[in-house]
């Protein structure tokens, strides 16, 4: 659909999908775009669809987890068992420092990235419409498809990372692992001329992980959808093309399975290596 | 598309799930796992320790079929002597008995012997008495004549 007073295009319909529902501020009223408002803006749906999925998983868990008995247990607690024993079994592989922080973190990570990605697999006009009738024109329901979220994850990740660091090895540590390395060398005086090259290489290094992460997870899923919509552009045409389209959706839908499986578990064992490194003493 | 306050909002909201993750759903749900993996450790521990306890039972039990076996021949073999032994004193014994009626027998049919005799040697006294009375047609006093019979009769 478009909106309203909007032709019917392909352009239009594309843009549509890929507009988020904003609240802006000094502006009353929901917006597709706020001209004068600049950062702060808030993408509704981005907002509304990743804490619900939140919701959604820490409730779960949370319920199997009261309810968790030793003995027996049932498929649910089975399932979720599964995960978690998963998520352990990655860590203990990857990070060896004690952290009660890096399991719990790795496994919020996993589990609501998939279920954000999930809702790519939802058919893209399903919840918009369902949003028009509501009085709601845009509606972006892949929170991943929003550079808000992926950035802030990673950026979440990457404080992280510099906390640990300087747990772990101290500020000056932390300052030295980032000035003596990869370039070191006896002569204080070489040292020095080496410590800006470092600084500018461990630097890009450092900042290359946070960027990298969410570039991945938020390219591969802006590309699914857009894929989608151009499939369900397809079905605007005509029967044939339409039937092809109704073709490319199940498979393109069945390989974004993997696509969006694998994207949440990139996205944690990146996490799980990065803190890791941050956490070991050279 | 672009970087705008939502960040924020999704930083927060990253924050505030891993806290709740970490606080609330992981030490529960690990912790059930690990008490699972305890007693199923346990269980397994259990079950390879009684299947060595089946083992020594076993064992135990062939020692003492065997040492059942080898008592009852030992019993059997007891016995076997035992009954020889109680055939043998009871043939000796009855070897005794056959010999006491037999020499028993002997005497009497002795001493009926030497009755039947000295009736006899009386009778033969008394005949050849009677004899020797009617050859001579006369009594011949037995009294004087009691040592001539009697040495006759004990050369009978």
């Amino acid at each position: 659909m478009a909106a309203a007073g909007e032709e019917l295009t392909s352009v239009g319909y594309i843009r549509h999908h890929l507009t988020n529902l904003q609240v802006c501020a000094g502006e009353s009223g929901l917006h597709t775009h706020c001209e004068g408002a600049g950062f702060w803006t808030f993408n509704i749906d981005t907002m509304f669809w990743s804490a619900l999925l939140g919701i959604v998983f820490i409730s779960l868990f949370r319920m199997v987890a009261v309810k968790a008995t030793t003995g027996v247990p049932g498929r649910l607690q089975c399932f979720v068992e599964m995960l978690v024993e998963f998520v352990a079994k990655t860590v203990n592989n990857t990070f060896h420092a004690r952290s009660r922080l890096i399991a719990p973190l790795a496994l919020t990570i996993f589990v609501w990235v998939f279920l954000m990605n999930l809702m790519d697999l939802v058919p893209v006009d399903l919840i918009p419409y369902a949003a028009t009738l509501v009085g709601l024109e845009y509606q972006k329901i892949v929170p991943t498809t929003d550079l808000n979220t992926t950035f802030g994850l990673s950026i979440g990740v990457f404080l992280l990372i510099i906390f640990y660091s300087i747990k772990v090895k101290g500020f000056t540590g932390f300052i030295k692992e980032l000035t003596l390395h990869p370039f070191h060398s006896k002569n204080p005086f070489l040292q020095a001329i080496l410590i800006p090259f470092n600084l500018i290489l461990e630097s890009v290094t450092l900042l290359a992980k946070p960027i990298s992460l969410s570039m991945r997870l938020f390219g591969s899923m802006y590309a699914g959808e857009l894929i989608f919509i151009l499939i369900a552009v397809m079905y605007s045409t005509n029967l044939v093309i339409g039937g092809l389209g109704g073709v490319l959706q199940l498979g393109w839908a069945i390989f974004h399975i993997l696509v969006i499986t694998l994207q949440a578990f990139i996205f944690m064992m990146l996490t799980i290596v990065y803190m890791s490194m941050a956490s070991q003493d050279h | 598309m672009n970087i705008n306050a939502t960040l924020i909002s999704q930083m927060i909201s990253f924050a505030v799930f891993v806290w709740f993750c970490m606080k609330f759903v992981w030490p529960p749900l690990i912790a059930a796992i690990e008490a699972r993996q305890k007693s199923i450790a346990d269980g397994l521990a259990d079950a390879a320790r009684a299947s060595k306890d089946l083992d020594l039972a076993q064992a135990k039990a062939k020692d003492h079929l065997r040492d059942a076996r080898k008592q009852s021949a030992e019993l059997l073999e007891q016995a076997n002597r035992r009954r020889s032994q109680i055939i043998e004193e009871a043939q000796g014994e009855a070897r005794i008995e056959r010999d006491k009626i037999l020499a028993q027998g002997q005497a009497e049919l002795e001493a009926a012997i030497n009755r039947a005799r000295e009736e006899l040697r009386g009778q033969v006294a008394v005949l050849a008495l009677a004899g020797a009375e009617q050859i001579l047609q006369r009594s011949v006093d037995a009294k004087a004549h009691a040592d001539i019979l009697d040495k006759l009769a004990s050369k009978l």
